[in-house]
């Protein structure tokens, strides 16, 4: 009985002390039509050893191919010390920490964690973490919305050159709530949001502006500008930002006179694999003024009764098992442990070592543009400065091109086709710390290789 | 056992209303209503100029237990809210009917407490529920 | 445990210290020359002035701190931790080794599915588990948290509705006694939240639930066995009266736990659900997350699920998205949602497998009952004497609370002295000084037993000296800390000491 200890006399001692005649009898207040006899479609269950065999192979039959993707999610290293210790069964088996006494380990771990996110992104507060990065940028609509004094409109500015995904997950869920998200086309020259459609709301009663930096291209927008344009106009500031580019470039909180009020982002480069997916989890900072609109679990420092400092979660007033139905949020979650791994990767790498990363990826990824605008019929998409991506124009449709590339083991970016058409064949490419020269060289040669058999094709 | 003085008029919802010399109106929150919340962490209160009806929810009264709307128990326009409790929100829990107040509104009619609890109605009503 | 307290990860902090063996190697040839030149045309007024406050510190430094954090906590690993309506059970070392294999944990999101084969067999047959064992007719994965599953669940309600022309129906129906989460939810639907009571013997108030139900009802939010312990044993009639004036039913799986193996939602009538992978199946809760919150409809909910949904054509598997499935709520995550949950989920599924999976269910509430049984005779109160618990059930100290001014709070407070996780206290709202107790099925007899003898030496304790429970816990590393300064002073980051605060 995989996990459960009882043995037969176990079981019959117990069922005297209760007075049933048997396990069965425990369910006699559940009306019989509805019981079913045994689960007949799941197979019989697995001793370790062989689910073990079976996850292996699985593992094995998708492998390791060299990855040049990004698009939100990206390959970093991630020292040892953070899984181990992130795995503890301490961390890893506790619970929500409603107990302070009982998890003061869990809570003044999310304090130091607010601690450096907020100083990361210059803002003064921050949340123990939400979901990922999609969802946050939803949640910091919806905050926009109810934080806003002077505006009560719904309506979102969402620039083209923000992530396609966040701007689907923001629509899914907050437009229930009658939230409508507005596009900003962008410059075909600098792959930046255009100053002159943006220029074309002025006047009218929107919340608030998306600014993404760097934006879903890589490249840089114009942050102050925006900023001051978006508050000269009545809206709100939403920033959604890579949080390793931080230890480099200036944080929302000193964007323009006034910095960004809301700012989010996905954490998965602080330390977490990019396991297809999830879990991740979004990150969500904002001004003390705020903090009462702010969704998510809080935690604050405060005394006990011999004076001793000590962590609790705090404000949970707005949350949704005491406020209910006016909630902030229906979140009862926050991704407890990746923003622990997080926290240690943080930790391990300090000021210093994030900004060598961010340097390093920004470095791999010129040279890899480099590198592969050498190969006949590739060129830069935009001009102008860029983090650790770079959209390069392919001669020839991407779809076909990254096929053959993934037979030479090389997943080559991601196709900008679906979601960008106007670009033509476009392709997303990503280089960070983890490339090497010997990746890039085979990355180019293999291109060159895919390119040539498209044009024979 | 709550206090509920004789001077003033209450709403079901636990507010409280009272009449001043120069026609206004100051609002509050019961004895009761205050002691159910436990201390109060945050209080936040409309600006002036809001035009309120009756039953509109215009403060929030929020302790670690609970974050409670406050509804105004007539209709009326803010004069001025209680700026002592942005640093001392605890005066509702020491002083809910004095020092506690926590709004005054110009009411839109001068008739507007009569239809709110009397006193001794509303002690009735909290013996009813219990508290 | 460790008594005592560890100072701030800041507090370690020197300047120019760092776990340099982390950092990327240094660059050299192209590489170099590409730094150079990204770093000239970098403009000024883009660069970071400031230094962020990370901590600078060594590695050694690092796991010390975070080890010794660890051993601030209760944890599964280390204590009985029986909070109602969260499932403790054990989660196995198996299911975090083989979702950590490396493949796995380097596989990028958007990969193409034509790498991530075994990936997507895995989470193929989790969603085909999942149908089996709810007895529903499709599964999305994606949503990332059971509150998240919920909102999924209200919006395909709606969306259902709304696809009928049926425009009215924004009403969802929610028991007095249900979880924070069901009213949040409708109300981030954009729907109006109906509350119904339950009677005394803690089932749905069915005349009350008549009084409701109407062409506004979208739907009712139920979970059975329900937040009071006890099976809803009207259920059918529940499902006849919201089917009968066009409503939905919506299934909360908190307590799914109960019923594993033995009673199925979707044969309850119920037409969408959410599962709590991270209760019922075993993932960790990791101090507070990451959770998974797969849904499950019945047929005609079935082309609303959220995207992406794992499809199968003869023997190659791919993600369904938007362009598949246009009449999908969309998506609620940037990418496919927690997939290393859902891993775990899988592996735990597979270890189990049929009969493991009834055992659950059988067993959980065994333990429950058992517990019920000896807390009831060393003279504790039950909220539904005259009810089975399902895997969970209450007590009240209401009677305590009155004649020695012990409270829940200080029982929950004093349990931590003697090594045990409290249970849930304060909720459901509806039953006053409640505890709410869950065991779970990995709980050994010793340590239920253990548990109730603590609980009778601590009743005693307040029969003589109350001031030993309500100035409880003594052996942690704080006590009762003071919430209300946490709230009124934010403190809410660290500061230097000598920063002006």
């Amino acid at each position: 009985m995989a996990f459960i200890p009882h043995t037969e006399h176990d079981v019959r001692e117990m069922l005297e002390a209760i007075g049933a005649p048997s396990i069965d009898a425990l369910f006699d207040e559940i009306p019989a039509a509805l019981r079913v006899q045994g689960l007949e479609g799941i197979p019989e269950g697995l001793s370790e050893m062989a689910i073990g065999r079976l996850m292996s192979e699985r593992a094995r039959q998708d492998g390791r191919p060299l990855s040049f993707l990004g698009a939100g999610a990206y390959e970093h290293h991630i020292p040892s010390a953070v899984w181990a210790i992130t795995t503890r069964g301490e961390f890893y088996s506790a619970y929500t920490p409603y107990q302070a006494e009982a998890s003061q380990g869990t809570l003044q771990l999310i304090h130091e964690y607010q601690t450096m996110i907020s100083s990361l992104t210059g803002m003064e507060v921050s949340n123990a973490s939400l979901y990922d990065g999609g969802s946050a940028v939803a949640e910091a609509a919806l905050m926009a919305v109810r934080a806003h004094r002077k505006s009560k409109s719904l309506r979102i500015l969402v620039p083209s050159t923000v992530n396609p995904n966040y701007r689907r997950v923001a629509v899914s869920t907050a437009g229930n709530q009658g939230l409508r998200f507005e596009t900003v086309a962008y410059s075909r020259e600098t792959g930046c949001i255009d100053p002159s459609a943006l220029e074309t709301f002025r006047g009218e009663d929107l919340a608030a502006l998306v600014i993404q930096q760097p934006n879903f291209f890589g490249q840089f927008e114009d942050v102050d500008a925006l900023t001051d344009w978006a508050h000269s106009a009545g809206m709100l500031v939403i920033a959604v930002v890579n949080p390793t580019s931080l230890a480099m470039l200036k944080p929302p909180g000193e964007w323009g006179a006034k910095g960004a009020d809301i700012c989010v982002g996905e954490g998965q480069p602080l330390g977490v694999p990019l396991s297809s997916g999830g879990p991740y989890f979004g990150f969500m900072t904002t001004r003390l003024e705020y903090v009462r609109s702010m969704p998510g679990r809080i935690v604050g420092r405060t005394v006990d009764l011999e004076g001793k400092q000590g962590y609790t979660l705090t404000l949970q007033a707005r949350e949704q098992h005491i406020r209910r139905g006016k909630a902030t949020s229906n979140i009862c979650t926050n991704q407890g442990l990746l923003m622990t791994a997080a926290t240690i990767y943080m930790s391990l790498l300090g000021p210093a070592g994030l900004a060598k990363v961010a340097e390093s990826c920004m470095a791999r990824t010129q040279q890899l543009q480099s590198a592969l605008c050498r190969v006949r019929g590739v060129r830069a998409a935009f001009v102008g400065p860029r983090f650790h991506e770079s959209v390069l124009l392919l001669d020839r449709p991407a779809a076909a091109v990254l096929r053959s590339l993934e037979t030479q083991g090389i997943l080559g970016g991601v196709d900008l086709a679906a979601d960008y058409p106007e670009l033509g064949p476009a392709l997303l490419v990503c280089a960070t710390e983890t490339k090497t020269d010997d990746d890039i060289e085979r990355f180019g040669n293999a291109l060159g290789v895919a390119l040539q058999a498209a044009r024979a094709a | 056992m709550s206090q509920v003085p004789a001077d003033r008029r209450y709403a079901k919802s636990h507010e409280w209303a009272r009449l001043l010399p120069d026609g206004s109106v100051e609002i509050g929150i019961t004895d009761h209503a205050q002691h159910a919340l436990g201390d109060l962490v945050f209080v936040e209160v409309p600006e002036p100029g809001r035009v309120l009806a009756a039953g509109d929810a215009c403060a929030v009264v929020e302790s670690v237990k609970a974050a409670s709307d406050v509804y105004s128990p007539i209709a009326g326009t803010v004069l001025e809210s209680n700026a002592d409790l942005g640093a001392s929100p605890e005066l509702v829990n020491q002083d809910c009917y004095g020092r506690g107040w926590l709004m005054r509104l110009q009411p839109a009619a001068s008739t507007a407490l009569d239809a709110l609890l009397g006193p001794a109605a509303y002690s009735a009503q909290l013996a009813a529920e219990g508290g | 445990m460790n008594q005592i307290l560890e100072k701030s990860i800041f507090e370690y902090s020197r300047e120019g210290r760092g776990a340099t063996a982390q950092h990327p190697p240094a660059l050299s040839g192209a590489a170099a020359a590409a730094a150079a030149e990204v770093q000239s045309t970098l403009p000024a007024a883009l660069r970071r002035r400031s230094k962020p406050l990370l901590p600078e510190v060594s590695e050694l430094d690092v796991v010390r701190h975070f080890t010794r954090l660890s051993q601030l906590n209760f944890s599964i690993d280390t204590n009985f931790y029986p909070l109602g309506s969260c499932t403790m059970k054990y989660n196995p070392k198996a299911c975090n080794q083989f979702a950590m294999l490396p493949e796995f944990l380097a596989r990028h999101p958007l990969a193409p599915d034509s790498q991530g084969q075994g990936f997507l067999s895995c989470m193929f047959e989790l969603q085909e588990m999942l149908k089996e064992v709810t007895g529903m007719k499709a599964v999305s994965l994606n949503p990332m948290a059971g509150a998240h599953g919920e909102f999924a669940g209200v919006a395909m309600i709606r969306a259902y509705h709304r696809a009928r022309g049926d425009l009215a129906r924004n009403e969802i129906i929610v028991p007095e006694a249900a979880h924070g989460t069901n009213p949040a939810t409708a109300t981030m639907c954009g729907c109006v939240v109906r509350e119904i009571p339950v009677d005394a013997e803690g089932d749905v108030d069915i005349a009350a639930l008549e009084n409701v139900v109407g062409p506004n009802t979208a739907g009712i939010m139920l979970t059975n066995p329900s937040t009071l312990g006890v099976f809803e044993r009207k259920i059918q009639q529940v499902a006849r009266i919201v089917h009968g004036a066009g409503g939905l039913l919506y299934y909360d799986g908190a307590n799914l736990n109960a019923i594993l193996g033995k009673v199925r939602p979707g044969d309850m009538g119920f037409d969408v659900i959410h599962m709590n992978l991270h209760k019922t199946f075993s993932t960790p809760h990791g101090g507070g997350g990451p959770g998974a919150g797969a849904v499950g409809v019945s047929a005609r909910l079935e082309p609303f699920l959220p995207v992406p949904v794992v499809g199968r054509e003869g023997e190659t598997y791919r993600w369904l998205t938007e362009a598949d499935r246009p009449q999908s709520i969309g998506r609620l995550s940037a990418f496919m949602g927690n997939a290393g949950v859902l891993l775990r989920a899988y592996v735990y599924m597979r270890m189990l497998g049929r009969s493991g999976m009834s055992q659950v269910g059988e067993f959980a509430t065994l333990n429950a009952n058992y517990l019920l049984a000896k807390l009831r005779a060393a003279g504790f109160d039950l909220a539904y004497p005259t009810r089975r618990a399902s895997h969970e059930f209450i007590i009240t100290l209401r009677r305590q609370a009155k004649e020695l001014n012990v409270t829940a709070m200080d029982v929950a407070k004093r349990l931590l002295d003697y090594g045990f996780h409290a249970p849930t206290t304060y909720f459901p709202l509806l039953v006053p000084e409640c505890l709410l107790i869950e065991p779970t099925e990995t709980e050994s007899r010793e340590t239920l037993d253990a548990f109730v003898e603590a609980m009778v030496a601590i009743l005693a304790e307040a029969e003589v000296d109350a001031s030993k429970l309500k100035g409880a816990p003594w052996t942690m590393p704080v006590r009762r800390l003071d919430d209300v300064r946490a709230a009124k002073q934010l403190e809410l980051t660290w500061k230097p000491v000598n920063s002006a605060a």
